[in-house]
């Protein structure tokens, strides 16, 4: 019962969501067309609000999300959930547990929400995270929600890939200082400080915007601080407005956003296009093995071996 | 080129087997589906584990927008009659076929055989060693993978 990616395709433009389903898994293995189908689904993305939703483990951003997905669904916005949680590195198999805080969300039509795990990739998201963000762009989503794995250190994936990007703290995490050290609050469009209710809550406001002030860079966007109480849904109207009130910013230099964001798409690709094709020619090049064996011998640096050998592979002497 | 290098190449583009571990009903006891749901990822699949008192509309709401490979439905409140056959319908009138459908829990042996009637390729006892369920997973997929 195979059904080929540029079926699936016109599936997920037909809005079938069973099409969505199975070409996001075929994307996540790579399967033979996936490339394709990728490549002609581009054309039909663009329309949805993208929100990158980070932050240290704990924080509560998959039930922060349930709540906003509900939020925008009362404005029959249809909305899209990607949640990545981390493969382990040893038996590569991974617990996807975010959709718990999220399953009554299932029966509602207007939702999507699909679970991933890294397999091996760092950064907070997985290899084909923006691939799959594209089908439920060309799917019809207009806000899509990407959930990280947040664990506070590398978090520039999302930044290439998300419109919005929202930081989710919460008191008491114990993590406030590795989160100024990791430069986050640069990436972060907006802040929220969740389980406002507990007792450090001021605590953890009060470093955020030191945080903030520390940043001596002129921004045209300050991130906004917003507390909220999830599990209660209370200041999620709140939040809602900021992500508003930052797409409208967005709208307003447009252009700019956008093109960045292709120049990133477009280096990327070709970073994976060029990687396979050298590592084509590299398996049946025998100066290829000579010089591994040369810096196993400490004979070679493998720093000057890659510019030699980039610079043959260029065509230049 | 040496063995190592095409390992991690390829370890990123290795299919996983995708499993939704549920548990329908109102029972609130999840150990046992717990329990399952780590074995299954230390063997080495990628499980979707939905939590307590879900639906069978959820559950197959999310099975296929999960497109998982098998699901594990536990059961530990008495209403497996019920319940079981009326998931196992849904996945069939959504064209979830292809899906493998077991499940575990406590399920009196009388009735696993008009389970396996109405499409529960195998129930698991309480006790079963968690590799008997990983193998039996491995060995009978529907989908190829």
């Amino acid at each position: 019962m195979g059904f080929s990616a540029r079926d699936l395709v016109q599936g997920v433009l037909k809005r079938d969501r069973r099409s969505v389903a199975r070409l996001m898994t075929a994307i996540e293995n790579e399967d033979p067309e996936s490339r394709a189908a990728v490549s002609e689904l581009y054309s039909h993305t663009g329309n949805a609000y993208t929100v990158g939703v980070t932050g240290p483990p704990g924080s509560g951003k998959s039930t922060l999300i349930g709540q906003l997905a509900k939020q925008y669904r009362k404005h029959e916005k249809k909305v899209g959930i990607i949640a990545v949680d981390p493969s382990s590195p040893f038996t590569g198999g991974a617990l996807l547990g975010d959709r718990i805080r999220m399953q009554e969300l299932s029966t509602d039509e207007g939702v999507f929400v699909r679970s991933m795990a890294t397999r091996g990739s760092l950064g907070g998201l997985a290899r084909s995270t923006s691939e799959l963000v594209n089908v439920l762009d060309a799917f019809g989503c207009d806000i899509i929600f990407v959930e990280t794995v947040g664990a506070g250190q590398s978090e520039v994936d999302v930044m290439r890939l998300a419109d919005t990007v929202v930081l989710v703290m919460a008191p008491g995490l114990g993590d406030d200082i590795q989160a100024i050290k990791a430069g986050i609050m640069e990436i972060s469009d907006i802040i929220v400080v969740n389980k406002a209710d507990r007792e450090n809550a001021e605590r953890t406001m009060l470093e955020i915007t030191s945080a903030l002030e520390l940043d001596t860079e002129q921004k045209k966007w300050m991130p906004p601080i917003v507390k909220t109480i999830a599990t209660s849904n209370e200041g999620t109207e709140k939040l809602v407005e900021r992500l508003e009130e930052h797409k409208r910013f967005l709208k307003e230099a447009g252009i700019e956003r956008r093109k960045i964001k292709g120049e990133i798409q477009l280096l990327e690709a070709l970073k994976v296009r060029l990687a396979e094709t050298v590592m084509a020619d590299l398996r049946n090049d025998p100066d290829f093995e000579n010089m591994i064996e040369k810096i196993a011998r400490r004979e070679l640096n493998p720093y000057e071996a890659a510019i030699t050998l980039a610079n043959k592979i260029v065509g230049k002497t | 080129m040496s063995e190592t290098t095409l390992k991690v190449r390829s370890a990123g583009a290795e299919r996983r087997i995708r499993a939704l571990v549920a548990k329908p009903g109102l029972n609130s006891h999840d150990r046992g589906a717990k329990v399952i749901a780590r074995a299954l990822r230390d063997s080495g699949m990628e499980v979707i584990y939905t939590g307590l008192r879900q639906t069978p509309e959820q559950i197959v709401e999310a099975a296929m927008q999960e497109d998982v490979d098998v699901l594990c439905l536990s059961i530990l409140s008495g209403a497996h009659m019920t319940l079981l056959p009326e998931i196992v319908g849904l996945m069939k009138r959504r064209s979830l076929d292809d899906v493998l459908v077991i499940a575990g829990g406590i399920i009196p042996d009388e009735d696993i055989s008009k389970l396996k009637e109405i499409g529960i390729a195998e129930v698991f006892g309480p006790g079963t060693p968690t590799h008997v369920t990983v193998d039996y997973i491995k060995s009978n997929l529907r989908r190829k993978l």
